[in-house]
């Protein structure tokens, strides 16, 4: 094996592997997020298929989607990868085990909490992106693409919100950890910015999931018919 | 006896504890009742009485590992009622005390549990992995002759302070037991930190975490995931920035030596 091979085959390295793609889509989770806030415009979708319709035709959007498409595949194949060492390293569990009083929940369930964004995942692209991309969607008054109305259609099947909020929820929980995580496995762990690392963990953690939760309870509500 | 409570109560036990013949058999909790145990006997003492009740049976008592019973040796390797070391923070076995217990608790006593960690018997494991990571580079090659002077090579108050808590680590294992990922990185870290901050341990600086992180990778231990549990069970305090410099460490060195291999 090379020398490149070996370090990124290591526990650590596949780690630093992880945490440049986890914080990498941590990036696009703002951008996502911020585009998406189209949503809560009362203009019937107008700005929101604007956007949705930039995103889906610009070139260099376009190329950033196969980083993106990268970053999610590497992100997914070392979570696999690890966790299925990290399972045989211990071989036989303990009987009694009260690991509740040593660590918090989030950081030992980072792979359940992922399955969960993971279905989701694909649940969401296929019901919005495919269809979006390559599917059929009836014009807007601008002549864009309607991705607003199957949007809102969806949002109103109780089943469908409930997996987006428990999608949200798992997100949230895996950012919790996950934010400050990443920056530890990179070595950047020091007593005067770890704390605010720490910080700034948590609350873009709670805004976000809290943020994308409220888009479908938004319309499931029918708060959108509130003028 | 000097130091010990007259109203301490002597306490009745029972004890879950993981009996396994040798490496290959199956284990399994076997239950015994301990009676008049001193609550200012340390919990090995408390393992010693119910020993010598066995021995009185005709039974084979209870394997566990001990040498120095003064909490430096880092032997005393016993998973307690889901705990590295028991429920006292900062603790190794041998020092942990009965008082910490009340009359008729049930205290369940494991082995630790990992792969690369097999038990021998009983409670008995054999942590030699560890040994084979701190010979793939926990060392510092020294020349030999007349003894340098010690002040010859100045090492600042606060570089020496933070090599030596990363050198208190006594290799007990308790990371590894406790960690969901049975990792070694806390153990690691402490011992590659130690070395990476003194100016002795700069020529194999970067030989050594790579030949350390490829051992404790081979010898099967987990990935960490910066869950902590280690930190929080290691019985001298070796914190987490330990593992944040051995990660830093290990990409200088794999980006900046000139081993090829
Ligand atoms: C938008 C989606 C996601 C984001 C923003 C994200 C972000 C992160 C971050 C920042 C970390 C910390 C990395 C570290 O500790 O160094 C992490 C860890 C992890 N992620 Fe994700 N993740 C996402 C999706 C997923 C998915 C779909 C899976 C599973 C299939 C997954 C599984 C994991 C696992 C198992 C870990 C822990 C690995 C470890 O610490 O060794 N994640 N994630
Ligand atoms: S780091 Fe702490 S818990 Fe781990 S072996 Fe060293 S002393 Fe024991
Ligand atoms: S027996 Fe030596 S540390 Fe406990």
């Amino acid at each position: 094996m090379s020398w490149f091979t070996k370090t990124f085959t290591s526990s650590i390295g596949r780690k630093i592997i992880m945490s440049i793609t986890g914080l990498f889509l941590c990036s696009f989770l703002v951008i996502h997020l911020v585009g998406n806030l189209q949503l809560f415009k009362h203009d019937n979708g107008a700005a929101f298929n604007i956007y949705s319709h930039f995103m889906g035709t610009n070139p260099i959007i376009r190329t950033i989607e196969w980083v993106l498409v990268l970053g999610f595949g590497f992100h997914i194949y070392e979570a696999i990868a690890l966790t299925g060492k990290n399972k045989k390293a211990r071989g036989t569990g303990y009987v009694v085990n009260h690991s509740e009083q040593n660590s918090e929940w989030t950081s030992r369930n980072m792979g359940l909490l992922g399955t969960v964004i993971l279905v989701f995942l694909i649940v969401h692209l296929y019901n919005f992106f495919w269809r979006a991309r390559f599917g059929e969607l009836d014009p807007d008054i601008n002549n864009n693409d309607d991705l607003y109305t199957l949007v809102v259609s969806s949002f109103q099947q109780w089943w469908y919100v409930a997996l987006y909020v428990l999608a949200q929820v798992s997100l949230g929980y895996h950012l919790w950890h996950g934010f400050r995580s990443a920056f530890q496995t990179l070595g950047l762990n020091h007593r005067k910015y770890t704390p605010v690392i720490k910080a700034v963990g948590y609350g873009f953690a709670v805004i976000v999931s809290a943020t994308f939760a409220a888009m479908p309870l938004y319309f499931f509500l029918g708060l959108d018919k509130i003028q | 006896m000097a130091g010990s409570n007259p109203n301490a109560k002597p306490m009745n036990l029972t004890l879950n504890v993981w009996r396994q013949p040798n490496r290959d058999a199956q284990g399994q909790i076997v239950e015994y009742k301990v009676k008049d145990i001193s609550p200012d006997m340390s919990f090995l003492e408390m393992l010693d009485v119910l020993n010598e009740d066995l021995l009185h049976q005709g039974q084979d008592p209870v394997a566990f590992d001990h040498d120095c019973r003064e909490g430096i040796c880092g032997s005393c390797d016993l998973f307690i009622n889901g705990r590295s070391h028991g429920p006292e923070k900062g603790t190794t076995t041998c020092q942990l005390h009965m008082r910490k217990f009340s009359d008729g608790d049930t205290i369940t006593i494991e082995p630790w549990r990992a792969h690369a960690f097999p038990v021998n018997k009983d409670l008995s494991v054999d942590r030699s992995a560890f040994d084979r990571i701190i010979q793939a580079g926990g060392y510092v090659n020294v020349n030999t002759g007349g003894a340098p002077d010690g002040n010859e090579i100045p090492i600042p108050k606060d570089i020496a302070d933070r090599a030596f808590e990363a050198a208190t680590c006594i290799g007990c294992g308790a990371c590894v037991a406790a960690c969901k990922n049975a990792s070694a990185m806390l153990f690691v870290s402490a011992k590659v930190s130690q070395l990476a901050l003194l100016p002795q341990g700069q020529v194999e600086r970067k030989t050594r975490v790579e030949n350390m992180v490829a051992q404790m990778d081979i010898e099967g231990f987990g990935a960490c995931t910066n869950i902590g549990s280690c930190a929080a069970e290691c019985p001298v305090g070796i914190s987490l920035e330990n593992i944040a410099m051995l990660n830093r460490e290990f990409l200088a060195a794999k980006a900046t030596s000139n081993n090829l291999a």
